[in-house]
């Protein structure tokens, strides 16, 4: 009747305890070197290709990955720690995060063999930046209604229309897109669009930025004007990218990055209360305490399913509701409790920083890749509703 | 080896509740008449005795198959003192005390009542909302004499209880102990104290708690794909799947944070920080969801859920009530927030990230 929930209580095994200490080393160092600044929160979106390279050096890309493709065959679990403590750094891994996340595993399981061997070890190795074509002008979380089309040509593929609220496009190597390669039918709204690999380089080409709210660009429209995209370069089936799309969510929605986008405003919350905090602060305090906790062992749970080879669609789905409505929620619980500190304490400055940082980006949290809308939905699904 | 016994005793204990504590018999009956047969057959299988080693006359199951029992329990939001008989054999097992096969109950239930030991050994003070203590036939608790901790049996008859019920219905009594003698006193171990006993009992509540939401998220999801409504079945329109889905992860995040708390307890050696964490929490986000879940059951359920014909009230009244027995939310959240607070900033994702 009703789906069962199950989040085993996995622990991390030991060897994440040795892997913590030397990420935490690594990022210190970093840090010392002035590569980016912790309490600068906006640097986690930033992207830095020295640093993305010293990442990958150190092997921290594509760690799951089979090592015929420069990869380290490493546990998700491992994966995980390194995820959370760069997260919780502002360490600025944009660059190689979607490419490590989501694009790789893509590449891994449709890309033909000679882009594999291109590709995969270029982003293990921290050089390339990924993008994710899938909102258009008239489609967002109606991903099937994407109107972009790929129409065929000898050998290969022209493309024309357009992308948007693109992150990273500017930069970015490439893309990995939807488009429409027929209509869909009458039977089946979802059928007729493509998964395709697209090389930011190719003529046709155009990227333009869209400043956000905070005032930074980070979204953008991308315009193909009779892009070329060759044959090779089709990921999976022709017209049946909807069957691919969902065994990949777990591991997209689950992760520390869904919780933990504002966890420096807990972090300078715990400083400005000091060490004897009155009963208001201590109480508020310890239930974002519990309810970080709770996220992040339901987090952890998912990571080591995904690891034991299930696929805890319904589950990831839930840390990713409950995880971005939490940190989009926590700047304004950190003002509640910060309102009446004394106004001359030590880090006033920096917390006012960061819940201004935190407070004007909080929006996006429960939009970005799965809104919390469709996610219900999903959950709904999986509770046999729908 | 480990995954087998929690299997079986899950696998028993749903048995016996499915038999004889179904919720919707229960809710229809008047006069209690259920309460023995269910008791001895719980008795018969070992379960009330689980967490007594066997020389000390307990059935000596491992930890995590005492939650898993308490899991199970929670399902039926079962209301006869196998939770605090289960909690009171541990307890009285802490310091090598032999327990009696009855019903039991544990004291003190609440973070600020205290009861001393005197001079002579005779235990005196009063303590309030002990879950079942008038349908106990003994009490395990946890005294105090100076700055030593001791554990001891009483007799409830030689105890003062005035009638009180919690929410559900289900007795939670003031007792006073006016120079007690005690069946039974002996030294709580090194470290051991009224944090430690409450953190334990807080984790039995969450996991009860955890089960009773995912019954109500069952009872929800197959109500709702069944009343129609503007000719369709509720459960299709977004609305309410969208409250459903809010159910759904609230039940999710007290099954996972309750789980987790569990296997800590379980693997423990000691009551430290890593326990608190975790068994604070889980008392606090298994309470913040039986709030939130209760509510949502009951807008699915509308009118009819409110009435006392219909079962839901058994599990979220329950829940509800939980939430008081051993420290509330509130008092472990304040607990919680001045531990990390005293440890400062840069000690608190360490300690997060060790879980």
């Amino acid at each position: 009747m009703t789906a069962h929930l199950y989040f085993d209580p996995i622990r991390l095994p030991p060897e994440c305890d040795t892997l913590r200490a030397e990420v935490r080393a690594f990022l210190a160092d970093e840090i010392a070197a002035s590569t980016f600044d912790p309490h600068q929160p906006g640097d986690g979106d930033a992207h830095n290709r020295g640093f993305s390279r010293r990442v990958g050096a150190k092997g921290w890309i594509g760690m799951t990955w089979p090592k015929r493709y420069g990869g380290h065959e490493r546990s998700q679990l491992e994966r995980y720690v390194v995820t959370e403590e760069f997260r919780v750094a502002n360490a600025p891994s944009h660059l190689h995060f979607v490419a490590d996340r989501q694009s790789g595993p893509i590449l891994l399981k449709y890309a033909p063999e000679h882009i594999k061997n291109d590709i995969l070890p270029r982003i293990c190795r921290g050089e390339l930046c990924f993008s994710i074509g899938m909102s258009e002008p008239g489609s967002g979380s109606d991903l099937f209604a994407a109107k972009t089309k790929a129409g065929k040509t000898a050998g290969g593929w022209r493309i024309n229309g357009s992308k948007i609220w693109t992150t990273s496009a500017q930069i970015a190597d490439y893309m990995l897109a939807l488009f429409r390669t027929s209509p869909p039918t009458r039977e089946n709204r979802r059928h007729g669009l493509t998964q395709f690999l697209v090389d930011m380089k190719a003529p046709g080409i155009k990227v333009n930025p869209i400043y956000q709210m905070t005032g930074k660009p980070g979204f953008n429209e991308v315009v193909f004007d009779d892009a070329f995209v060759p044959d090779d370069h089709v990921m999976g089936e022709i017209d049946g990218a909807w069957k691919q799309a969902t065994s990949e969510l777990a591991h997209e929605r689950s992760g520390p990055e869904r919780f933990l986008d504002t966890f420096y405003v807990l972090l300078e919350l715990i400083r400005a209360l000091g060490p004897e905090p009155d009963l208001r602060g201590a109480e508020g305090l310890g239930r974002l305490v519990a309810q970080l906790h709770t996220l992040r062992r339901m987090s952890v749970s998912v990571a080591g399913m995904l690891q034991a080879g299930k696929e805890p669609v319904v589950e990831g789905s839930i840390v990713k509701d409950l995880g971005t409505v939490w940190e989009q929620k926590l700047p304004g619980r950190v003002r509640d409790l910060a309102a009446f500190l004394e106004p001359e304490i030590m880090n006033r400055a920096t917390l006012e920083d960061q819940l201004a940082f935190a407070t004007t980006i909080a929006p996006k949290l429960t939009i970005q890749g799965g809104t919390t809308e469709i996610l219900r939905g999903i959950i709904a699904r999986g509770l046999g509703l729908r | 080896m480990a995954d087998d016994g929690k299997r079986i005793v899950t696998e028993t204990a749903a048995r016996i509740l499915a038999d004889l504590a179904d919720p919707q018999t229960i809710n229809k009956s008047t006069n209690g008449a259920w309460k023995d047969p269910l008791w001895h057959a719980l008795s018969d299988a070992g379960l009330p005795l689980a967490w007594i080693p066997e020389r000390l006359g307990g059935s000596g199951a491992s930890l995590a198959e005492g939650f898993a029992i308490l899991g199970v329990a929670g399902r039926f939001a079962l209301a006869v003192p196998l939770a605090e008989t289960l909690c009171a054999g541990w307890l009285l097992a802490r310091a090598g005390i032999e327990a009696p096969a009855t019903p039991m109950t544990l004291a003190p239930a609440r973070p600020y009542d205290r009861i001393s030991v005197d001079a002579d050994g005779r235990l005196s003070g009063r303590v309030i909302g002990v879950p079942f203590a008038q349908d106990s036939q003994h009490i395990a608790m946890l005294a105090d004499r100076g700055r030593e901790h001791l554990i001891a049996l009483v007799e409830t008859r030689d105890c003062r209880l005035s009638e009180s019920r919690n929410l559900a219905g289900d007795a939670a009594n003031v007792v006073t102990f006016e120079r007690v003698k005690p069946l039974r006193i002996a030294p709580a171990p090194n470290g051991f104290d009224l944090t430690s006993l409450l953190l334990m009992a807080s984790t039995v509540r969450s996991v009860e708690t955890a089960g009773a939401l995912e019954a109500i998220l069952s009872l929800s999801v197959a109500y709702a794909n069944e009343r129609v409504a503007f000719e369709r079945p509720i459960g299709k329109f977004q609305a309410v799947q969208q409250n459903l889905a809010r159910l759904a992860g609230e039940v999710a995040a007290a099954l996972a944070v309750a789980g987790s708390a569990a296997d800590t307890i379980a693997q423990a050696d000691a009551f430290d920080e890593a326990v608190f964490l975790e068994a604070a929490s889980a008392k606090i986000r298994t309470a913040e969801a039986a709030a939130e879940g209760s509510a949502i059951a009951h807008q699915v359920f509308g009118a009819i859920g409110f009435t006392q014909e219909h079962v839901l009230h058994r599990f979220t009244l329950r829940m509800l009530s939980w939430r008081d027995d051993f420290g509330s939310e509130s008092y472990w959240a304040a607990e919680l927030g001045k531990r990390v607070a005293c440890r400062g900033a840069d000690e608190f994702w360490p300690l997060v990230a060790s879980r």
